[in-house]
């Protein structure tokens, strides 16, 4: 097995697409949580507007995650379909012909690399978030134990994107359709979903379930959650989050698993 | 070195409602270069992809030395394998492509440099396998079955785009493989391409076995004799008289029936004046398209 570790994470590091990611990544929550960090930081006075108990800085970092979560996921994504649409499978289960070690190698390296992601999307937050923020005069509140728990809980966040990003591309191994899928879904379908179903008491208990929702419920801030109605009191607990993210995870590695994973390779 | 019997025994794959291998059963020796050939969709990949585990067989099974791919403990030092069509990520260098190979096998990444030397492509070896020719994949993908010194080879059209020089040397490489006492097989689909370097052949058409022995009992097809004279009309009266009958031929007579003896018989008691008298065996080629005739796409 560690072998197969060492061979995936190998496969990562010798093609382009992990750091081209991890660039955009930068620069794009750079941008966010540097211009939202300016903005707040100035209206300050009226940051209560924002939700009951909420502060800015941790609005500001979470950013890598309510923003970000799709580059791990596109990443975990891209790293399984990119075998079948080149037809590497072939070479990588001579190697390994036992399939299920090879998935659970992917799984291993698609959570490391979000979590890679994950710190990335931090450095950008609060490197760039955090020091406007205390050039406009707030408290980045770095000496915080919450400020530090809620970073470790998104780099969980975003590790656990990576995995669903592999669970995804093994049960849509077209790499188009795959991304589709996720650019659908993280920029349309699912925040759509959110705010609509925050109009009802049934709907918003069901919408609390979605990924995207339970991903922020795990990180426990964010800024799509403070501006909706009732800001923070829909989401679930923040372990009951991680858990309903790492079942999605479960349900799309198993189902791949079971499906196109086992194919023929011809 | 020795390395593994490899045994297919009864071998079906159907895709679907076609039937690729259809009871396939043969058996490929250490220590010989045995050529795996039939026209284009025989099914021979759809075989090699069964023994290596990538295709779930209908029925039967496929075996080294009794375990099947998937139960080999350390399979690339056990089976190098160049399928056609490697296929290999574009945005990976030729050399990573080898390293990701080898560390999924524990095999240390000096020995990648080592085959990727082998192969003629040193100088290619960090640049983007998208960049490569034809011919230069193949290369590749050979250095990939080469990887863990494996007692076994399959190679499928391991010649198909590479330049006389290169067809060349790996004539002579398969040769001194299996001199060494490892198995190899190598499938084609032209007869020619490989008569040189096997000694054994297996040959399949639709999916079945048509011949599997040495290439000389291919050879054991009924004769001809090739005749000409100045007086054309007149050796062919001869020999036709003498049961023969003839194909008129740019290059002279073709006469089936008779042997070479009874030919120059049947001239010398007509008085005819031959100027050319070969017996020739029927062509290899003409042997396996005889063989596999029925054959085609499907
Ligand atoms: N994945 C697949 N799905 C459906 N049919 C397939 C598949 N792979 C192969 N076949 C069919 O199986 C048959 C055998 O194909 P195969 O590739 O094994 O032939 P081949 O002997 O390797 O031919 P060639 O000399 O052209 O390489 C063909 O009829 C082909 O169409
Ligand atoms: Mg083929």
């Amino acid at each position: 097995m560690l072998r197969s570790i060492r061979s995936e994470a190998l496969k990562v590091v010798t093609t382009r697409a992990w750091w081209i990611l991890a660039i955009v990544l930068f620069g794009y929550i750079a941008l966010f949580a540097g211009g939202m960090a300016a903005l707040f930081g100035t209206i300050s006075d009226q940051a209560d507007a924002l939700g009951p108990g909420s502060s800015i800085p941790p609005l500001v970092y979470s950013f890598a995650t309510s923003v970000g979560y799709v580059f791990p996921l596109l990443f975990g994504a891209l790293a399984t379909t990119t075998e079948f649409r080149h037809q590497t499978l072939t070479p990588t289960f001579l190697a390994t012909p036992r399939r299920g070690e090879v998935l659970g190698s992917k799984v291993i390296v698609g959570a490391a690399w979000g979590a890679i992601f994950g710190v990335v999307g931090i450095v950008a937050t609060v490197g760039v978030g955090g020091l406007i923020l205390a050039l406009v005069g707030v408290d980045p509140l770095l000496d915080s134990t919450d400020t530090w728990a809620l970073l470790g809980r998104m780099v969980l966040a975003m590790a656990l994107w990576g995995v669903i990003g592999v669970g995804l591309g093994v049960l849509v191994p077209n790499q188009v359709a795959s991304i589709v899928i996720v650019l659908a879904f993280t920029q349309f379908v699912e925040p759509t979903l959110r705010i609509a179903a925050a109009f009802w008491e049934w709907s918003a208990e069901v919408g609390r379930f979605l990924p995207g929702a339970a991903s922020d419920a795990l990180v426990g801030s964010s800024f799509f959650t403070s501006l909706s109605a009732g800001g923070g009191a829909n989401l679930l607990e923040w372990w009951q989050g991680g858990l309903v993210l790492a079942g999605y995870a479960v349900v799309f590695i198993v189902s791949g698993a079971l499906t196109t994973w086992r194919r023929d390779v011809t | 070195m020795t390395g593994a019997v490899i045994e297919i025994q009864g071998l079906t794959k159907r895709f679907g409602r076609t039937t690729a291998v259809d009871d396939l059963t043969f058996r490929v020796e250490p220590g010989v270069v045995t050529g795996f050939l039939g026209p284009n969709g025989a099914g021979k990949t759809t075989t090699l992809r069964a023994l290596l585990g990538l295709v779930r067989a209908t029925s039967g099974t496929a075996s080294f030395d009794g375990r099947s791919y998937t139960e080999l403990g350390d399979p690339l030092r056990t089976v190098g394998t160049a399928l056609e069509a490697a296929s290999f990520h574009p945005g990976r260098s030729g050399r990573d492509h080898l390293r990701v190979a080898a560390a999924a096998a524990g095999i240390p990444t000096g020995r990648a440099d080592e085959v990727i030397e082998w192969v003629g492509l040193g100088s290619a070896a960090r640049r983007r396998v998208g960049g490569y020719s034809l011919g230069m994949r193949q290369r590749l993908g050979l250095a990939f079955a080469l990887l863990g010194d494996p007692g076994v080879l399959v190679l499928d059209e391991p010649i198909n785009g590479l330049d006389p020089e290169g067809i060349r040397w790996i004539r002579g490489f398969l040769r001194s493989l299996a001199a060494e006492g490892r198995t190899v097989l190598v499938s084609s689909h032209l007869l020619s391409e490989v008569q040189q370097t096997v000694d054994r052949v297996v040959i399949i058409s639709r999916g079945r076995l048509v011949y599997q022995g040495t290439l000389d009992g291919l050879e054991s097809g009924p004769g001809r004799v090739r005749v000409d004279a100045a007086d054309r009309a007149a050796l062919a009266d001869a020999v036709t008289a003498a049961g023969g009958s003839i194909e008129l031929a740019h290059d002279g007579l073709h006469v089936s029936g008779l042997d070479a003896e009874a030919v120059g018989r049947a001239a010398l008691a007509a008085g005819v004046v031959l100027s050319l008298l070969v017996p020739e065996k029927e062509g290899l080629e003409d042997v396996f398209l005889e063989l596999v005739g029925e054959g085609g796409i499907r």
